[in-house]
């Protein structure tokens, strides 16, 4: 799985997406082709900002082996103001997680693979 | 296109078969499509078998051979093809056999649908399931399959009052179906305490709002019109088979709360068939997490936006309500043994019009992939 983060590395660190010169639109993850405009279109790398509204969340207790440290964990899908969105973790208490709340983008910890595997890092979001 | 009839069904029992193997199933299933049809096997022209993920399940590749040599057919050398599309393979297996006896290619055509998932452990299973959806920008984060679904639950609930007692009004009526169904992997009743008192997976979604992931073969056989009448006196006809794609990620869509692709899927099919939503008069749906089956009542045209909860509390989709949805107990009760799953709708499909198991006429389907980026919406019609 190394080669596969890796190589996307710099949209996972730093919220880099995709903007469509030609539409307007802005994606995340990032796209080589506008889904909108096909071959009309004009796609260019940005930066998408780092603050946003949870759209919907969900505490997870139930989780795979790599992130059982963490349970039980926030997952958000987050609409940025951009207008793209992003699913990510949100680092609060399940209790205090709301639909329509604002956050802003952090650099955090994901999972570990395995005993001395290693570390992935990538975007969460904390509550404003 | 011409008319084509389903001839022959045939089905493993679903569940945790720790006796049988991939190959034992797939062949319980076939033999008993045969002997449905009443045929001894060199008629059939092509083979179709859905199957989510031999590779990873099995390590097994190559499942097309593979069952075309166990069926015997590998001796009459015809082709066999396997199909993925996540949990929709079965449905995708269905069409492409039905599109082949349609377009006048094949007179007999199998499909099949075969999933052996007990040979890994639990926590695999639940990663391989996992796979359905965007792996790279979903279940990177943690974003289980349950946890995608209760993503879109939770929108459904804050846009039209859906409420955790009608998810899981979804699995006590489905249960309370497979008692019936001698094939289901649970046949026993449970209530709606069971269900909210059951632990949460990914909140709202409770463990007894999720359908297990089971082992199961399901076996259709596929005739035209020609070749169905002179084998059996009640042909099953297929009216429509219909299949449409949404984006593989929820972040890329525009609307968590309904299914795009069901939504086209079923508009096509309605019109391929020329009837309405109205006309269908029983229906089996993929209810691997209970809110699918109640956005799917609502994107399926069998009630307004937002009314699928009422039409779950109204006992509408109840056996003996207006359209009995899941009659064979659903993924919830019969398993969902992933890529048979969507050949064992059509299965039951068949069973209920064909021996009248609820007076019905006309049958729907729906078979969905992952998060519903893939959706097959069958018609069949007595
Ligand atoms: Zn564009």
């Amino acid at each position: 799985m190394l080669p596969r983060f890796w190589r996307k590395i710099k949209y996972r660190y730093r919220l880099v997406g995709s903007y469509c010169e030609n539409c307007g639109e802005y994606y995340h993850p990032p796209r080589n082709l506008c889904p909108k405009c096909r071959r009309k279109g004009s796609i260019k790398e940005v930066p998408l900002g780092s603050e946003g509204t949870i759209l919907s969340y969900t505490v997870v207790h139930d989780a795979p082996d790599d992130f059982k440290l963490q349970k039980p964990y926030v997952v958000g899908l987050v609409k940025l103001d951009c207008g793209a969105v992003v699913t990510a973790q949100i680092c609060c208490k399940p209790e205090e997680v709301e639909i329509g709340k604002r956050v802003r983008a952090v650099f955090r910890k994901y999972s570990e693979e395995g005993e001395d595997g290693i570390i992935y890092y990538g975007t969460k979001f904390e509550l404003i | 296109m011409r008319r084509v009839a389903v001839v022959g069904i045939g089905q493993s029992r679903f569940g945790e078969l720790w006796e049988k193997s991939f190959r034992d199933i797939v062949i319980e299933a076939g033999v008993e499509a045969l002997e449905d049809a009443n045929i001894s096997g060199e008629e059939i022209e092509a083979i179709y078998v859905g199957n989510m993920s031999g590779g990873r399940y099995l390590a097994q590749e190559h499942i097309g051979a593979l069952i075309a040599d166990y069926s015997g057919l590998a001796e009459l050398g015809i082709p066999s093809v396997r199909v993925e599309a996540a949990d929709a393979s079965g449905g995708v297996a269905f069409r492409e056999a039905y599109l082949a006896v349609a377009s006048g290619l094949y007179d007999v055509a199998i499909a099949a649908g075969a999933e052996k998932v007990t040979d890994v452990g639990a926590e695999l299973a639940i990663d391989i399931m996992s796979s359905s959806a965007d792996r790279e920008w979903e279940y990177f984060v943690g974003a289980t399959l349950p946890a995608l679904y209760a993503l879109i639950a939770r929108v459904h609930m804050k846009e039209f009052g859906t409420k955790e007692e009608d998810m899981a009004l979804v699995s006590v009526k489905n249960h309370k179906n497979a008692v019936k169904n001698p094939k289901a992997q649970f046949r026993r009743e449970i209530s709606v305490d069971d269900v909210l008192r059951s632990p949460y997976i990914a909140e709202p979604i409770k463990v007894l709002d999720s359908a297990p992931i089971s082992d199961g073969a399901a076996v259709v056989i596929l005739a035209s019109d020609e070749i169905a009448k002179k084998l059996t006196d009640t042909p099953v006809y297929v009216s429509a088979v219909t299949q449409a794609s949404d984006y593989l990620s929820l972040q890329s869509r525009k609307d968590l709360a309904s299914f795009k692709a069901v939504k086209m899927a079923a508009k096509k099919a309605y019109k391929l068939a020329k009837i309405e939503a109205k006309d269908v008069d029983v229906a089996e749906m993929h209810d691997s997490f209970t809110i699918a089956e109640i956005i799917a009542y609502e994107d399926l045209g069998f009630c307004e936006k937002g009314e699928g909860a009422k039409m779950i509390r109204e006992g509408e989709t109840e056996v003996g309500g207006r359209i009995p949805v899941n009659v064979s107990g659903g993924l919830k009760a019969c398993g969902h043994a992933t890529g048979a799953t969507g050949v064992r709708q059509i299965v039951d499909l068949v069973r209920i019009l064909r021996d009248g198991i609820v007076d019905a006429e006309t049958g729907l389907a729906l078979n969905l992939g992952g998060t519903g980026a893939t959706a097959v919406v069958s018609i069949l019609r007595r």
